[in-house]
Formats: C-alpha cells, structure tokens, sequence
C-alpha cells in the first residue's frame, strides 16, 4: 500500500516539476512536525483499543505497540500530500501563501 | 474518548491551526481543495483496502458505525462505513492532509527552502526560465 502511495504520487516530482525534494530540509522538517502529533495519537488508540491490526498482514516489527508499516504511514503521505499540492500549483500557478511579499 | 471525538478534537484544532494560529488559510484557498479531492480519492482506495480486508480492524464502541467484532462481511457503504472504513477516517485524514500542509506552507513563508517553486510542468519547458 505504501509502494503504491509513492509510485501514485513520485511521477509529479519528475512531469509537473513539483521540486519537492530539492526542497528536501522544508520537507523533511514538515513530515517531523505533522507527523509526531499523528504517531502520538495512533499509539494512544492502540493502546485504548480504539483500533487493531491484523497481526498476520503486518510485519511483526512493532515501536510502541505500533507496526513499522504504521509509522511509516505518516511520512509516507504527507509526502505524497505535498506533492499533490505542488502539483496543483505547478499545472494552474496560483499562489498558496508562502510567495516571497 | 472514542475515536469518533477525538477525530472531530482533531479538525477542530488543525483549522484553528490553519485559520488563526499560522494564518496558512488553506482552507480558503480552491487550489488546496482540488489537491484535497484528489487525496481523498486516493485515501478511499488505499484505505478501503486495508479496512475492507480488516488488516486494521475497529471497536464497536470507539467509532459511530459497525466495528469488526460482529463476524458479519462490513458494509461497503452505511452503517457508518464508507468504503468500508470507518467515516471516522475521514476526519483523521483530513486533519492530518490539512497539518501537513499547513506546516509546509507556513515553513516556506517563513524563508525555509521557498525556492525552487514548483512548475511549470514539463510539457511547458518552453516556458521555463531555467533551473531553479
């Protein structure tokens, strides 16, 4: 699922120029910051049994009662979220905010 | 609290974040809601999935609809369920596209990596002022 998120999402990197990861620091400290309140709360619903995963369809890696594929979920989209946002801006070139003023 | 009120806590706060809080505004902005539309379209996929195969699975008591303690194949919509996931879903994915974003936007404004833009796409190079 993963793999499919990032072959879904890589091409607009190369086709539409999003130049996200030559902007590799803003992005990288972006997924950290988006991510930590993200992973705390998927940990807290594990533990309060708010949701499971099958044990059998996951790798038997776990990091505070989470599987390796669940923490690697949140950097994972919010990667291909960026990319669809710099995809919009690429094709219609409307502003987004962080234009220099 | 269940996942339903955490998950309403969360895109109460992340549009605070947005609209007040770093003043992003995303959420005004149409260009952020087509990106959404085509997210969602894609978390509906994946996340369909991965619920509809119950490898994540949900208690009956922390979400509005049906859980998978039943035994009984989920709805593929109703009952709570929208392609088999939780409606919840919806709401954790939302906030979390909106966060992330929001912090991005808001990191470039604030003069960390704004260039290179992005665009124009490839079919446009005649355009391109060159790189970066």
């Amino acid at each position: 699922m993963l793999v499919f998120i990032v072959g879904a999402s890589s091409w607009l990197e190369l086709l539409l120029r999003t130049r996200v990861l030559r902007r590799w620091r803003r992005l990288l400290l972006t997924l950290l910051l988006a991510s930590v309140p993200f992973v705390l709360w998927d940990v807290l619903a594990v533990h309060l049994g708010h949701w499971s995963f099958d044990p059998d369809a996951v790798l038997s890696l776990r990091l505070g009662g989470l599987p390796l594929e669940e923490w690697l979920f949140f950097p994972v989209v919010g990667f291909a979220a960026i990319l669809t946002l710099e995809a919009v801006r690429s094709v219609r070139g409307r502003p987004m905010g962080d234009e220099e003023s | 609290m269940s996942y339903t009120s955490l998950a309403v806590l969360s895109v109460v706060l992340v549009l605070l974040l947005d609209t007040i809080l770093l003043r992003t505004r995303l959420v005004l902005r149409l260009d952020f809601w087509l990106a959404y539309a085509i997210i969602v379209f894609f978390q509906a996929v994946s996340n369909g999935l991965l619920t509809g195969s119950e490898t994540v699975q949900y208690a009956d008591e922390a979400i509005l609809g049906s859980g998978n303690s039943s035994g009984q194949p989920l709805p593929f919509i109703g009952e709570g369920r929208i392609f088999y996931a939780p409606i919840e879903d919806l709401l954790f994915g939302f906030s979390f596209v909106l966060l992330t974003l929001s912090i991005w936007i808001a990191l470039g404004r604030a003069g960390l990596q704004r260039q290179p833009q992005a665009g124009p796409p490839l079919w446009q190079s005649g355009s391109d002022p060159g790189p970066d």
